[in-house]
Order: structure tokens, then sequence, then C-alpha cells
């Protein structure tokens, strides 16, 4: 018997030519879909993104934060201050929310890096309701009420409404396209082998010269600048926004660690299968009201305790599948 | 020789409990030592002390002749010590290359490369695509020992080698030990088994709760004084 050691596997391979057909079909889904398929699809990308950068943070960085929801409506706020009273495109100031998220990120990181596990997490909790009632104190944008995104501003995206429907939703497919790769590739660069090691084991790592603090601090300060884009894009389709639809801590931390969690924290194709499951849940459960929260509660709870790898991490262990090749495995040649 | 590395009156604790009471120890350019010493008598919190894992008073640790006992220890793995740590600790997501090429993550230049550590252990090179956890118990101490050396380190300090492995795959890491050294590291070696730390080191220290209880060479010891300095009585 004679044997060969390879990175991918048929199932990666397969895998790869499905996603690139499949991303043919998704991208052209305003020939073929419905208006409110389309924004549906498009929220599905944005939370696929915010979980798959929450699951790289806190699965691969063991930075579990319950805050993130701070980058979500800060980027969102940056859309309308930037386009309102800055007069930039909303695109524009879509990138550029990331860019001051990712200058924000830094200081915020020096001040909560000082604290540990539980601590952090509600560090990072006790940040995001900073944010939440400073943007609530903005008058100019609405204060504690909101405020809504001018005509002016939304028809510089696109003059028509189905237009404005197309751009945004391959803008949300692109943006969870862009991180899903990124992720990806980040993973398998040598940075990311050092972020493996130190999810591994934070001593060896830390003896090897790895500065462990610089590394979380990279990954931090990169997932943030991601998030505020991600938030930027989910408030140019609801073009209103108000401190506490921005700075929810439900609908953008605790949902996803609940499509993480489920789907498999610490690996790439966790938060796809949790995002499916999450919104194949949503939208079945969405009319029987706070029943939809507790089924969703009950079914965080079974996998827990009953899989607490995630549907991905029992996939992985009974079929030994990867669709991302990450690791290397040994094969036997025919 | 000039001085490589010296512990002057190193005391060690985790929280409250006193691991380590005024340890002294110099170590020499190019020297091995060994250090025996019980379980619990402080080898490894020595070890951990002087790769920075735990913190010091300063001028406790002198590393040619800078105070490193208050530095992290990726600063001190940028300095050029390096520790192959007990029980080796490899990182089971990554394969053995993955493995080795984090340890010449301090790019320190110096003899040792891929080539070199597959040189030394040539069964490396045939599995260095596999899990490193896939790999046997003396397999994986070669990885943990060729990680180390990656990093072209001046000072490489070895915490039991042997442990849990079979005295044949022992005797095959020792015999590559005189070609690690050969390259002109320092050594420091901490090993339950006496006679192999003393047959590839010029001197040995005991340490006994906590305390250095011998200083010899090799050559001169006798069994009684280490029996004695061992366990703290007259055998």
């Amino acid at each position: 018997m004679s044997a060969r050691v390879t990175r991918s596997t048929r199932a990666s391979r397969v895998g790869t030519v499905v996603a690139a057909l499949a991303l043919l079909v998704l991208a052209a889904a305003p020939w073929w879909a419905g208006r409110a398929d389309m924004r549906l699809m498009g929220e599905i990308y944005l939370y696929l993104s915010l979980a798959c950068l929450w699951n790289l943070m806190a699965g691969y960085a063991g930075l579990v934060s319950v805050g993130q929801q701070a980058f979500v409506g800060f980027g969102g706020y940056m859309l309308f201050a930037l386009t309102i009273f800055g007069g930039l495109h909303p695109i524009a100031a879509i990138l550029a929310a990331g860019l001051l998220a990712a200058m924000l990120s830094v200081p915020i990181a020096t001040l909560i890096f000082r604290l540990k596990g539980a601590y952090f997490a509600i560090g990072t909790w006790v940040i995001a309701e900073v944010f939440r009632l400073s943007f609530a104190q903005i008058q100019a944008l609405g204060g504690g009420s909101g405020s809504s995104l001018p005509v002016g501003v939304v028809k510089s995206l696109a003059a028509s409404r189905s237009g404005r429907e197309a751009l945004s939703y391959w803008l949300a497919l692109g943006a969870a396209v862009i991180v899903i790769l990124s992720v990806y590739l980040f993973l398998r660069s040598r940075r990311g082998l050092a972020l493996t090691a130190i999810r591994d084991s934070e001593v060896a790592a830390s003896g090897l010269g790895i500065d462990i603090w610089r590394t979380k601090l990279e990954v931090y300060v990169v997932t943030s600048a991601f998030t505020a884009v991600i938030g930027g894009l989910i408030f140019s389709q609801k073009l209103r926004i108000s401190p506490d639809a921005a700075f929810s801590v439900n609908d953008w931390t605790a949902f996803v660690i609940f499509i993480v969690v489920i789907g498999g924290i610490g690996t790439l194709e966790g938060p796809i299968i949790g995002t499916l499951v999450f919104f194949a849940l949503r939208e079945t459960l969405a009319d029987f009201g706070t029943i939809y929260l507790m089924v969703l509660g009950l079914v965080a709870i079974v996998v827990m305790l009953k899989a607490p790898k995630g549907i991905w991490g029992l996939v992985r262990d009974r079929f030994d599948l990867e669709l991302f090749p990450l690791s290397y495995r040994v094969r036997k040649r025919d | 020789m000039p001085e490589v590395l010296s512990l002057n009156a190193l005391d060690a604790r985790y929280g409250d409990f006193q691991a380590l009471f005024g340890v002294d120890m110099t170590l020499a350019e190019g020297e091995v030592i060994a250090i025996i010493g019980a379980n619990g008598a402080g080898k490894t919190t020595m070890l951990r002390s002087i790769s920075g894992l735990l913190k010091n008073k300063p001028g406790q640790i002198v590393y040619r002749g800078r105070p490193i006992g208050g530095l992290r220890a990726d600063v001190v793995a940028h300095l050029g010590i390096a520790l192959v740590p007990e029980g080796r600790q490899l990182f089971p997501s990554l394969s053995v290359e993955e493995n080795l090429l984090l340890g010449g993550k301090v790019g320190r230049p110096g003899p040792w490369s891929l080539e070199k550590v597959y040189d030394l252990f040539p069964i490396l090179k045939e599995r260095r695509r596999q899990a490193s956890t896939s790999l046997s118990g003396g397999q994986q101490q070669m990885v943990a020992i060729g990680r180390a050396l990656m990093a072209n380190p001046d000072l490489v300090m070895f915490d039991e080698i042997s442990l849990g492995l079979a005295p044949v795959v022992i005797k095959s890491i020792y015999d590559a030990l005189p070609g690690i050294v050969g390259e002109g590291m320092t050594a420091m070696i901490v090993e339950q088994d006496i006679l192999k730390a003393l047959s590839v080191s010029s001197r040995v220290y005991c340490l006994q709760e906590g305390r250095v209880s011998l200083e010899a060479r090799t050559e001169d010891v006798t069994h009684d004084q280490i029996t004695q300095a061992y366990f703290g009585v007259v055998a």
C-alpha cells in the first residue's frame, strides 16, 4: 500500500466546484428571484459575514466578545454621518466606516485586553453600551429616536428602486464572499498558523516567540473593521437607524453567537451551516412570536449538550469531511 | 569561557506558594549542564522562570549580561533561549512541518533550518505533512526538539525529554544530542533519568525542595553524593 499526503480532498474539490457554480447562480438572483427573496438572501449573507468574523475572533483567537454590536452600530451610524454631513457616496462612507472602526478598535483593545475570560466578555458588552448611549446623545443624528437616510443619499446608490435592490444584494453577496475568502486565506497564511498555534497552546506559542497580545490585537482590529463595514451595509438596506436597533445585543451578537455555536465554533464551515439553520428556523417559526425565541434557545441548549462542537463538528467527526482544506491528511493511493 | 546565563538567588513562586528558594547557577558558553532532582524539586519551575513563562525580579536571571527575569516569554525567545517543554506541547491542529516552521518564526540566523532538522531526524521528513498528534511519542519528541532548534537558540533547555518514552527511543534521541550541542549551543538538560543526564553533561546541579543541594563536575560526582542530594538522606 502506498499513500500520499494532501491538503485537498475529493469533498473539498467537489465543494469548490459546487461553491463556484452556486455563487454564479446567486449572483444572477436579481434576474430570477423576487423582491422579498432577494431581501432575505441579502440578510442571510450579512449574517453569514458577521458569524464568520465572530468565529475568527472567538473560535480562533479566543476573544469571546459579546460586544461586537458596538461595531455594527458604529458602521451604521458612520454611513449616516458621513453621507449626510460629509457628503460622501454611500459606498465610500461604508469603507471609511471600516477604517475608522479599525482605528477606534486599537484603544478599545488596549483597555479590554487587560480582562480575561468572562470579564473580557462583560467588558466588551459595557463598551457597546457606551457606544449606544453616546450615539443617543448626538442630536444631529436624531438622538434617541434615530433618523432616516435622506432621499438624495438613497438615490445616489442607484436611480431606480430595482437597481438599488440589485446593488445592495450584490454588495451583501460580495461582502460575504470577501469575508469568507479573507478568513480562509488568513488561516492558511503564516500569521494564521501562529493564530492556530495560540489556540492550541498559548504556553508553547509564546515560548516560540509568538507575541500573543499582538496577534490577538491584529485579529480584533481586522474583525472590528469588517464588522463595521457589514454594519454599514445592514443599515444601507434598512435606510433607518436608531441607537436601539444599531447597538442591539440580541440582533448582532446573540443571534450571531447562536449561529456559530450550533454550526461549529472554530471551523470555517460552522458559520455557514449555522446561518442556514438559523434562517430556516426563523422563516418557519417567525409567525409564532416569542415561541420562536424559545425554540432557538432550546436548539442551542440541545446542540451544546449533545454536540458541543456544533453540527459541523459532528459531521466532520463522523465522515472526516472538510470543505475548506486547512489541515493535511494521509490518503491511500488507488 | 564567557558566561551565558546566571541565576542570582532566584526565588520563584506560584501565588502564595514558593517553589524556588535562592537558586544560584551559572552556565558558560558551549557548556552542557544537567539538572536532576525528584518530582516537585523545582526543576520545571526553574525552566519556566528562565523562559519567561513565570515572571521574576529582573536581576535574578541574567542572560549575556542583561537582566531578563521580568521579560515576556516571546521576548525571551527572540533573545535566543529555547525550551523543549515537558509533555512536548505540540500544536495538534498543525502538521509536523508547520510545527517546525513555527519554531523558526523568531527568524534568528544560524545553522538550523528545516533541512538540517530533517537530516537530524530523517523520519520527520517522511512524516512532515502528517498531523503532529498522529506520530509516536518519540517522534513527537523529535518534533519538539526540532521546533526548538529551528529558532537557532544560543541556549536550549530540555525538560524531561525521556519522560514516557521507551528505552530504545530514549537512546536514539540521546544519540542525536551531540549533533545538536556540537553546533556550539549551550544546553541545560533536566532529567529524571540521572545516568542519561550525566552521560551527556559536564556539570550537574541537583535540586531538592526548591534549593540547590549539589553542584559538581560530572566526572567527580559519586553515587553517594547524588543519593544524599536527591533524597536528602545518607544512604
